[in-house]
């Protein structure tokens, strides 16, 4: 490793490595690097640790009850629990430990020279930062969430519409529900809704994108014209059409979601497929005699990525924001499952009397949106070639 | 330049038969058809084959198909299921409320979005710009259905409970004594409504525009000409109103046509939320009562609308820049 290429200077190792630190770092992971002398990364792992361990003793009785009574949901909870401490003591040792001989194996790969640029935009990694605890939070929700999120709390009279306190620190809605414990339940299926559809829309529409940008002639202006009719129908409106006709479930908010979606995608594609084409690289490929199928895979797909990387991030944002507003329109998930706009919704009507009910998961959106927005945008600068 | 919309019109037209033809397609391979909000066990057996021979149900698909086309073009959308009364009544009755919202609401996006969006450019990097970008992004990041009520909490509700000097108001475009209004009061009254839902169509959508207008002033700035023009001694008040902001909005027309859909899809939120009767409105309360003549008809006037947006668009884009209408 001491011969790697020119070790970049602006990351020179503030101190070198013992033993002693990793010993330190396995006992409380974050210590050794503070004792390294990386104080933000020694920070930011020691956070981490403390607040896994505090979530684990502290939701104790829970994890203990999961193996007899436990769902799904609850698996993946504990899984992921685990997942994070054992991720933190590995970076506190292992690591720190790596770290000493320098990984700079592919510091010249596109990929890691795209890093490099993302980590410099403060507000991007902000996003991504965002995005990592929300996730977390989300996955972890059986063990955080104070109450039932489809129970009342209480006799009905008496817990209905209260205003936020230490009890209820949201506020309960007007079946006595904690919104909260609802807000982080309905967060999941909000972002794996808009996780699962982005990504049909991506298939779909990089797949149309790239096949009519290579093949050219009348399969290009067949699917163009598609496209064309697809983009000005006002996306909302098919929406509401597709969902009120087929039925509300989560399955067909997906599949009309990712289904609607693609057309953006498709012109960003076929754009960049279209100056890709004409490149030596292709005609190289072309000349080795090499098929259609595998021109497009290895080579034309994997360099009109960037932008698609790009409009997914953006996109997953959008797709939570026109879910809730299918739900709010009363187009969502059936009744007992709650989305961020079905609680919305439901805060309409007490909105002017009593305002927690709708405003606390707007805000939940906003900041779920705003993060990947965020990134969206990091990535955008990071991947343009132009501003390299 | 005639020749050039006529080309642009002539072409519009199988797109609207696309158009046409995916609603129809949409509509009939959903399960179900109008007559299932009737089943009940109140109605007598024969009235449902009555009702769907009265509404042409009964005819072969693609019959049903061609009057639809032939309705599309004659303007005949048939009867509404629920109302009684032609379809295009009620789009007449719908429309210039939807378009008297969308129209103030894109003028007030494009003027907003493109002053700051200049601003920005101009003073890239400074407080001003990354406090503007944040901001917008913050809208931007923002569901138009919940911006409007929380307007409409603190600007309506709360601004009477705090005794603001004013309050808006929160539904219908016009007050409950609005006929007995004077003229001038008539316009305040219309005004006062608009200010809210307007707003809050405004808010979520000029963004797009700041980040856009504000990229393309950056492109623009570095060109040859503009040193040119600053090197020639021209006060740099000219420089930038002349010779950047000019060049630079050419592509922003540009999203005019992009915009509209956003527009039409923030407008149905917006019309809920604020009682307003537009085309929203009667298209959400047509799909909760399965009134297929007016979701049918309703769907395919938006898209109309998106289609004339974009043909201004290119048009308006052909007269800024002879570039494009000679191709």
């Amino acid at each position: 490793m001491s011969d790697s290429p020119g070790r970049d200077p602006l990351r020179s190792e503030p101190g070198a490595v013992s033993p002693a630190m990793i010993a330190a770092s396995a006992v409380i992971p974050g210590v050794g690097h503070v004792l390294a002398g990386r104080r933000q990364q020694g920070a930011l792992l020691m956070t981490a640790w403390l607040l896994a361990v505090t979530l684990a003793i502290g939701a104790w009785s829970r994890i203990a009850a999961v193996p007899a009574t436990g769902s799904a949901d609850d698996w993946i909870a504990v899984g992921t629990l685990l997942a994070m401490l054992l991720s933190v003591w590995f970076a506190g040792t292992i690591g720190l430990a790596r770290s000493h001989g320098g990984h700079s194996a592919n510091r010249d790969s596109q990929v890691s020279d795209a890093w490099r640029r993302f980590r410099r935009s403060r507000t991007a990694m902000a996003g991504l930062a965002a995005i990592v605890i929300l996730y977390a939070v989300v996955l972890l929700t059986p063990l955080i969430a104070p109450y039932d999120p489809g129970a009342r709390v209480g006799d009905l009279a008496q817990v209905r519409l209260l205003p936020p306190s230490r009890e209820f620190l949201l506020g309960t809605d007007r079946l006595g529900r904690d919104i909260l414990s609802r807000i982080l339940h309905a967060g999941r299926i909000s972002l794996t809704i808009g996780f699962v559809a982005t990504a049909i829309s991506i298939f779909v529409g990089t797949a149309i994108g790239a096949i009519a940008g290579y093949a050219g002639g009348r399969i290009d202006t067949t699917l163009m014209r598609f496209t064309d009719i697809v983009l000005s129908f006002p996306r909302l409106v098919l929406l509401i059409l597709i969902v009120s006709l087929f039925g509300r479930s989560i399955t067909v908010l997906i599949l009309v979601l990712g289904l609607t979606q693609w057309p953006s995608t498709t012109r960003i594609v076929r754009g960049d497929v279209l100056s890709i084409r004409e490149r030596e690289y292709i005609m190289a490929a072309q000349a080795l005699g090499f098929g259609r199928v595998r021109i497009i895979m290895r080579h034309v797909i994997p360099n009109v990525l960037g932008p698609v990387i790009v409009a997914a991030t953006l996109g997953i944002g959008n797709t939570i924001v026109l879910e809730a507003g299918l739900s709010f329109l009363g187009l969502g998930p059936p009744s007992p499952t709650p989305t961020w706009g079905v609680m919305i919704e439901g805060g309409r009507d007490v909105l002017l009397s009593h305002w927690w009910v709708a405003t606390f998961p707007g805000f939940a959106i906003v900041a779920v949106v705003l993060a990947f927005n965020l990134v969206g945008d990091g990535l955008r600068d990071a991947l343009d070639p132009r501003l390299r | 330049m005639t020749a050039y919309i006529a080309r642009r019109l002539l072409g519009a037209i199988p797109l609207l038969i696309g158009i046409a033809t995916l609603i129809f397609v949409v509509m009939h391979i959903a399960p179900g058809d109008p007559t299932v909000t009737l089943f009940s066990p109140q109605v007598p057996p024969g009235l449902i084959e009555q009702m769907r021979e009265l509404w042409g149900l009964d005819q072969p698909l693609h019959v049903q198909y061609f009057k639809w086309l032939a309705g599309v073009f004659t303007g005949d959308f048939g009867y509404s299921y629920t109302q009684g009364r032609p379809v295009m009544e009620i789009i007449v009755d719908a429309l210039p409320q939807t378009l008297v919202l969308t129209l103030c609401a894109l003028v007030l996006v494009f003027a907003l979005g493109v002053l700051i969006g200049a601003y920005q450019g101009v003073r890239q990097y400074s407080t001003g710009d990354n406090v503007l970008s944040v901001l917008a992004l913050f809208f931007y990041s923002m569901p138009s259905f919940w911006l409007g009520m929380m307007l409409a909490l603190i600007f309506a509700q709360k601004a009477h409970q705090w005794g603001w000097p004013i309050a808006f108001p929160v539904s219908q475009p016009t007050s409950v004594d609005y006929d007995l209004l004077s003229f001038g009061g008539k316009i305040v009254d219309r005004l006062r409504h608009l200010a809210l839902p307007v707003t809050t169509l405004t808010l979520a959508l000029t963004a797009g525009v700041t980040r856009y207008t504000r990229s393309q002033m950056l492109d623009v700035i570095r060109q040859d000409y503009i040193r040119t023009a600053r090197a020639k001694g021209l006060p740099e008040r000219t420089v930038i109103m002349r010779h950047a902001l000019r060049n630079s909005l050419i592509p922003v027309i540009t999203l005019l046509g992009l915009y509209l859909p956003f527009l039409f899809s923030g407008a149905v939120f917006v019309e809920h939320i604020f009682a307003w009767p537009g085309m929203g409105r009667v298209i959400v309360g047509a799909i909760n009562q399965r009134d297929y003549p007016v979701i049918m008809a309703t769907s395919f006037f938006f898209s109309v609308l998106v289609i004339l947006g974009n043909l201004l668009a290119d048009v308006l884009y052909a007269w800024a820049d002879p570039r494009i209408r000679h191709e």
